[in-house]
């Protein structure tokens, strides 16, 4: 193969600027990886999840009511658009697990006796379904199985409807609608708490009494049919019948999770790959503008011998093309590997049966058009640069770069500084642009320090707001019903008991005009001690003795303000339609919540003293004996732990995160170091000579050293508090886009973040400055002086 | 020349062999050589006779790769600081392009030196004596060619050095800019007493010296003493 002599030398410019190739190529890279690996998560989560719903017919629409008889279903089925129903019974149990003293929480479900489920099938991991004719039969979800090493023979126990029941496993199995599977009141899977139990129907409605009768509806549509227009038909049916209202599929929890994280992975594609390519076009414009500058008389040359323009522009062009090229090469290889890395830990939360990965050729022509086109931005200016030079011109040296007199303050000020730091200032303000853009540049390594480290102070915010100030208990007791003042006096009673405090909350509608939301009202005892609402801020909020408390959120979504009345359609019991004025709106990190006093609650619904919920602390010496009696108590549908919550969470959270916190370290730290490298680089090549005639006039090489990167500290001065602005910009951005109706990801970066994002800043700093100190002190005096630039 | 007059530096077998590839340059055979207080030594040869390497090994540009240089009968020393020091405290240097530093005016130019100077002139002074005393202000960009020069000359001779080594310090200039650049440096030799090596292509720049060192092939061929120095302006270009 013969090789162009021009493409030769172009090889050879690319080994001779190799170090700054190499940086360039990284940080495309980066990009790249990012890209990559965002892309093929998500497309992982996306494409499995939907095949896997398709194959086991996950239901568009789900209702629960308390109590329907089986012939409404016939009514049901009638609804237009309504391609398939299936009425099951759903309830909440508390199990014994052998080996664990802790109460854990079982959310049974049935499928029919006779039959598979024909919606949200149960796919079968091992073992089989429960005999009709066994009653002590039940599949487990395999997460719950994987926790308690259970398989087909174990046994565990059992509390259905308060009386203790021996279960047997039979199966292991997955369902599409846990593919999240998520407790109540957790905020993360912790299947050592929480388990799925798919028993036959008939056994559950002996249990439950629920003979001839279902409590909960799945609804299949057909394609393209909305769910609103069903719903309404649905609530209408199931209302006479204690119907909580029905809800879509966008409201189902385990694809509500499901669908945020695909969202979030989408938002990390947008953001990160983009500044990842905004930095790399810079460097490559400021290499190639350099390089340009420096071929002008090879430049020159060419056009004399009768290159066009074009073929002179290609010919830079395609140095960039090839840097880019490698940087995707290595982004590709990298993202693969951490998409592969990321698929197989969402595996871990997201129990999708077949979760495959799989290459996807869109991604890997978006990265390379993306990456090469955003380095084709970076060419743009020294090709169009190259292009216009007259080859008489290019030929000619070039003079002296023109610095401009300033203002007779300007001179005053430069009047005390010495000479070397005179020519680092003018330096710096003779391309201000320049230097900003520079600024800039460091500053994003910085900011993406910033935004990778913030997640830790995010978290432990969090954890703080939520778990510590505004939920005082030990452990939470939910009712299947409302029960009166005497369960609480039982239960306070109970051994390691000290305090108790009661709660309710109840399904609603809340309507604002044709605006609406469901979501459950919550009333709390006035001056409740155990929950204690905060806003953002940290400062405690107190729920009014009239009227309602709404999250900022939630109010913005009903558009309203305090003062403004809100009519709310409870869902639960004796449905009462009643109308509550807002009387506070607070800022809150989870969502949407409405609180009332629980007082004013009980008495809109003319049922005083009831409540739903019991939040206790405890004796932890005396925890196993409550746990124990806490098996002898009226239908309890489940428990909370706060501590096996906090745990679970820090567990879960802080495992990934190190490890995705440290790829961004490693992203952020190329991007700081190429950076630095380059401009470092250009710097020497376009001082080199300032430099040797400052040795030759006997300079000492630090004092030298001191005008080279005195420049470039001045520059990561100016950058590392950009960078800190751009890091909190970003994190503002991507928590806005992270932001969902169940939580709010705070934006708190506590000023220890910011300086360890410097510190790291300046450790991948110095690599570069060592570097290039290195090329200073081979400085060839006589050589650079004796040769015109 | 007068044997009682004081050397301020001297080299003595001096060698320089480069190698390039497989090739080895000998650039300085073994060249001795004094420069005796206050005199003006103009060196000329053909290209790649020695004389810029011996000017660059004089001045602690570059080091011998055999012999000794002596300034005022010690040695410069083999360590990049001591070395530096020399160049620092005792030699000025001017090359054929100027070297200025674009950021920094006439004055900050020279000042740059006078900084870290011990006994230094003042910038307006150092200017002045090459004729630009109100050109202070100005930038580099702003300057001619000849203008750019004597700004590089004062700036070598505004710490007084004792020694002041010029390589081709008209290369670039026409005539009547080369003269004035040549009469700076005559005048600096002449008013402070500093010792000046000049490197020229053009001989006629021989009639300004007290000495010419003629150059061939890596060693020092001739020796020549004017009797009497021609000013610059008097010089037949």
């Amino acid at each position: 193969m013969v090789i162009a002599p021009l493409d030769r030398k172009l090889l050879r410019d690319l080994w001779r600027v190799r170090g700054q190739a190499l940086a360039i190529s990284l940080i495309v890279a980066s990009g790249v990886a990012v890209l990559v690996m965002s892309m093929t998560a998500m497309q992982a989560l996306d494409d499995s999840s939907r095949a896997y719903y398709d194959r086991a017919r996950f239901a568009d629409v789900f209702a629960s009511v308390k109590r329907a008889p089986r012939r409404l279903l016939a009514d049901i089925a009638a609804i237009d658009g309504v391609q398939m129903v299936e009425a099951r019974i759903a309830q909440f149990a508390l199990l014994d697990m052998p080996g664990l003293r802790e109460p854990v929480t079982g959310r049974l479900v049935s499928i029919p006796d006779a039959a598979e489920p024909a919606l949200n099938r149960v796919q079968l991991r091992s073992g089989r379904l429960p005999d009709p004719l066994r009653r002590d039969e039940v599949v487990v979800s395999e997460p719950f199985a994987e926790a308690h090493r259970l398989r087909p023979g174990s046994r565990f126990g059992a509390l259905l409807n308060g009386r203790q029941r021996s279960l047997t496993v039979v199966g292991v199995g997955l369902s599409p609608e846990f593919v999240y599977a998520i407790g109540p009141g957790a905020l993360m899977p912790d299947p050592e708490h929480f388990g799925v139990i798919w028993v036959r129907e008939a056994v559950l409605a002996a249990a439950f009494g629920l003979d001839g009768a279902f409590n909960d509806v799945l609804l299949l549509l057909y394609p393209g049919v909305p769910a609103v227009d069903v719903l309404t038909d649905l609530d209408a049916i199931l209302a006479p019948y204690g119907g909580i209202g029905g809800y879509d599929r966008s409201e189902q929890i385990s694809h509500w999770f499901l669908a945020n994280e695909i969202a979030q992975l989408q938002t990390l594609a947008r953001i990160l790959p983009a500044v990842f390519l905004l930095v790399a076009a810079y460097l490559t414009n400021m290499v190639l503008a350099r390089l340009v500058y420096l071929e002008r008389a090879e430049i020159g040359l060419l056009k004399a011998f009768g290159y066009g323009n074009g073929a002179v522009v290609w010919h830079y062009a395609k140095m960039v093309v090839v840097l880019s090229l490698i940087g995707l090469l290595l982004g590709w290889v990298i993202g693969q590997w951490l998409g592969h890395w990321m698929t197989a830990m969402y595996a871990e939360y997201f129990r999708i049966p077949e979760l495959t990965f799989r290459l996807q050729p869109w991604v890997f022509a978006l990265s390379a058009a993306v990456s090469v086109g955003a380095s084709l931005i970076g060419v743009v200016s020294a090709a169009r640069y190259a292009g216009a030079l007259p080859p008489a011109e290019a030929m000619r040296p070039p003079q002296p770069p023109m610095f401009r007199h300033r203002l007779a303050a300007g001179r005053r000020w430069l009047a005390g500084l010495d000479q070397p730091t005179r020519i680092i200032v003018r330096q710096l303000l003779r391309r201000p642009g320049r230097s900003l853009l520079t600024s800039l540049g460091l500053g994003a390594g910085v900011g993406l320090l910033v935004v990778s480290l913030q997640w830790f102070d995010a978290l432990d915010h969090m954890i703080e707001q939520y778990f510590e100030r505004q939920q005082r208990q030990d452990m939470t007791l939910v009712f299947a019903d409302p029960k009166p003042a005497s369960v609480l006096r039982d239960v306070a009673r109970l051994p390691g008991v000290l305090a108790v405090e009661p709660a309710r909350s109840a399904a609603a509608r809340f309507t604002v005009g044709h605006r609406s939301h469901r979501e459950a009202l919550v009333g709390l005892p006035a001056a409740a001690r155990l929950t204690h609402l905060n806003d953002a801020a940290g400062r405690p909020v107190m729920v009014p003795p009239h009227g309602m408390l709404l999250t900022d959120m939630l109010a913005g979504k009903l558009g309203v303000v305090a003062g403004d009345r809100v009519q709310v359609q409870l869902l639960e019991g004796r449905r009462q339609r009643i109308e509550l004025p807002v009387s506070g709106i607070f800022e809150s990190p989870i969502g949407m919540a409405a609180y009332v006093d629980l007082d004013a609650f009980n008495r809109a619904l003319l049922e005083p003293g009831l409540a739903n919920m019991l939040q206790l602390v405890v004796d932890r010496a005396e925890e196993a004996v409550l746990y124990a009696a806490l098996q002898g108590l009226a239908p309890i549908a489940g428990v909370t732990l706060k501590r096996a919550a906090t745990d679970k969470f820090e567990e879960t959270i802080g495992e990934t995160m190190l490890v995705m916190v440290f790829f961004y370290l490693a992203f952020a730290g190329t991007m700081a170091f190429g950076m630095v490298y380059n401009n470092l680089r250009i710097a020497l090549s376009e001082r080199g000579r300032e430099l040797a005639t400052l040795r030759v006039l006997g300079f000492r090489p630090g004092e030298v050293s001191y005008m080279l990167f005195g420049e470039a500290g001045m520059l990561m001065v100016l950058a590392l508090p950009l960078g800190c602005a751009f890091g909190w910009l970003l994190a503002t951005i991507m928590a806005a886009s992270f932001e969902t109706e169940l939580f709010r990801i705070p934006v708190v970066i506590e000023p220890s973040t910011y300086a360890l994002a410097v510190v790291l800043t300046l450790m991948a700093t110095l690599p570069s400055v060592l570097l290039v100190q290195r090329r200073l002190q081979r400085l060839d005096l006589i050589a650079v002086l004796k040769t015109r630039e | 020349m007068d044997e009682t007059a004081t050397i301020t530096l001297c080299g003595t077998g001096l060698t320089k062999v480069y190698h390039s590839g497989p090739v080895a340059i000998h650039a300085l055979r073994g060249v001795d050589v004094a420069l005796y207080e206050g005199e003006l030594v103009v060196l000329v040869g053909p290209s790649g006779s020695g004389k810029s390497t011996l000017l660059n090994i004089l001045g602690g540009l570059d080091r011998p790769t055999a012999g000794e240089v002596r300034f005022r009968g010690r040695p410069l020393g083999d360590s990049e600081a001591e070395i530096t020091r020399f160049r620092r405290d005792h030699v000025g240097f001017v090359f054929q392009f100027y070297n200025l530093i674009a950021s920094l005016t006439a004055e900050e130019n020279v000042a740059l030196v006078t900084e870290i100077a011990a006994r230094p002139l003042s910038p307006a002074d150092a200017l002045a004596l090459v004729g630009l005393g109100d050109r202070l202000r100005a930038f580099p960009a702003e300057l001619s060619g000849g203008e750019q020069q004597r700004v590089a000359i004062a700036r070598a001779i505004a710490k007084q050095p004792e020694i002041l080594l010029c390589d081709e310090p008209t290369g670039a200039l026409d005539s009547e800019t080369g003269v004035m650049v040549l009469r700076a440096i005559d005048q600096v030799n002449r008013e402070l007493g500093t010792t000046t090596a000049l490197i020229t292509h053009n001989r006629s720049i021989e009639g300004m010296a007290d000495r010419v060192l003629r150059f061939a092939d890596g060693r020092i061929a001739e020796v020549a003493e004017n009797a009497s120095r021609c000013p610059p302006e008097r010089l037949a270009w």
